[in-house]
């Protein structure tokens, strides 16, 4: 994690004390990249995870070819949590049992020319609290901060919903934008093929008919 | 206080060791990450290199003048930043259109082609993510309540963005697909007229050919 080391008054009570681990306002709990995959390629990422620490790995192919890529999750002792082929989305949560380093890869190896854009979100253990904790009675939360916490996790769904929607809609649009690109190019493509054929005919035509003086004489007795 | 203070500096400096997710990338290779944003969204982007050291067999902290060069790119692929930063290092940007903006991590290795590794610890945040609340807290003295609605606040104003955003691409997406059924059915009228015309001049050329020749 990166770490902070600041110091806040409190003025109620005049008092410096000491916030350690209070995060430089950086939830690092969960991280979302996008990144583009080449075709015959694999991408791996690493993350060291302590033992107990649920966390969740969901990704998404947003672009390119038939929506797939191969994905595997390997333990710190190489042994492989997750491991499946040409999937377009997933989600998988797991408790680690081992502290250690936790790899996961995309593998577009299958595909020979199309290359992907995939999106992952990797979120290791809960959300780190706003306010450092470690130096205040529990006391109990009055209804406000309760309810506040509530609206907080609420939106915090409203987001990922918001994302999810966003990336698939990311995905229809650039198909959209890339069918019309091709709706031209082919039909460019064909008027000249239809014209070519249209000329070739003609000219093979009389082609027949002409140089042997011979064979353009009409049939007759 | 001062003490504090110092202490507090030291103990970061020792401290300031990143984990969180890595890759490894080539020397002289890039690699870059999309991000699709609204317009007004500000990007902190975190990263820490480390080098592959054969002598120790394990990634180490690079200690000669390795940087990163930080690119990224806007939607009209216009390069909006471009710098290079140490071996850890951190970059703002606030995007000023909507759209997709596309960062670009490669090292300032000068080598002509290399087998060095590289790890790269890599954090990118994005809108409400990327703020600090702990320096406003400090700075706006607020209560705990304050900064909770103050977050709370900001998330909202993202989720607005967004469905804005998501409303300015529902539209473009809707004129991609009628202007595609337009030109499905313009091209497709103007091939059956060039077909039925190529049909006429074929037969017509080759009627005046035959008469020509005598055979009709």
């Amino acid at each position: 994690m990166f770490v902070n080391v600041s110091v806040i008054d409190i003025t109620s009570t005049c008092r410096t004390q000491w916030n350690s681990f209070v995060l430089g306002g950086m939830p690092l709990f969960g991280t979302e990249l996008t990144f583009e995959l080449p075709d015959s390629e694999k991408q791996c990422f690493f993350e060291q995870i302590e033992k107990g620490v649920q966390s969740t790995i969901e990704f998404q192919v947003i672009t390119g070819g038939q929506y797939d890529v191969d994905m595997e999750l390997t333990a710190p002792n190489g042994q492989t949590l997750y491991k499946d082929v040409k999937k377009q989305y997933d989600s998988f949560t797991w408790t680690p049992d081992q502290t250690g380093v936790y790899k996961f890869c995309f593998s577009n190896e299958f595909s020979t020319f199309s290359h992907k854009v995939v999106y992952f979100d990797f979120q290791v253990g809960e959300e780190k609290p706003l306010f450092d904790q470690e130096n205040k009675q529990a006391t109990a939360m009055t209804m406000m901060e309760s309810a506040t916490e509530d609206i907080h996790s609420s939106l915090n769904d409203v987001i990922d919903s918001q994302t999810h929607f966003k990336l698939r809609e990311a995905t229809g649009r650039i198909f959209a934008e890339d069918l019309h690109a091709r709706v031209n190019y082919w039909s460019i493509g064909e008027t000249l093929i239809i014209l070519m054929i249209g000329l070739g005919q003609v000219f093979i035509l009389r082609s027949f008919f002409t140089d042997k003086k011979t064979s353009g004489m009409p049939i007759h007795s | 206080m001062g003490t504090n203070n110092m202490l507090a500096f030291a103990l970061f400096s020792v401290i300031s060791v990143a984990s969180g997710l890595y890759f490894h990338i080539g020397e002289t290779e890039k690699k870059c990450f999309i991000e699709e944003i609204p317009d007004e969204t500000m990007v902190v982007g975190h990263y820490k290199v480390e080098m592959f050291d054969r002598n120790v067999n394990d990634y180490v902290p690079t200690v000669y003048g390795l940087g990163m060069h930080v690119e990224v790119t806007d939607p009209e692929d216009k390069t909006i930043m471009s710098r290079t930063y140490a071996a850890d290092g951190r970059f703002t940007f606030t995007s000023h259109s909507a759209g997709e903006h596309v960062i670009c991590l490669h090292s300032n290795s000068t080598a002509w082609f290399s087998s060095g590794q590289l790890r790269v610890h890599m954090d990118i945040q994005v809108g409400e993510h990327a703020v600090d609340y702990s320096q406003i807290q400090a700075k706006d003295k607020l209560s705990e309540l304050q900064l909770r609605i103050r977050q709370l606040l900001d998330q909202v104003e993202q989720i607005t963005k967004e469905q804005n955003y998501q409303r300015y691409r529902e539209e473009r997406f809707r004129q991609t697909s009628e202007s595609t059924n337009q030109r499905v059915l313009w091209w497709s009228i103007a091939q059956t007229v060039i077909l039925l015309i190529t049909g006429f001049w074929q037969m017509r050329h080759l009627k005046s050919f035959f008469e020509a020749k005598k055979l009709v």
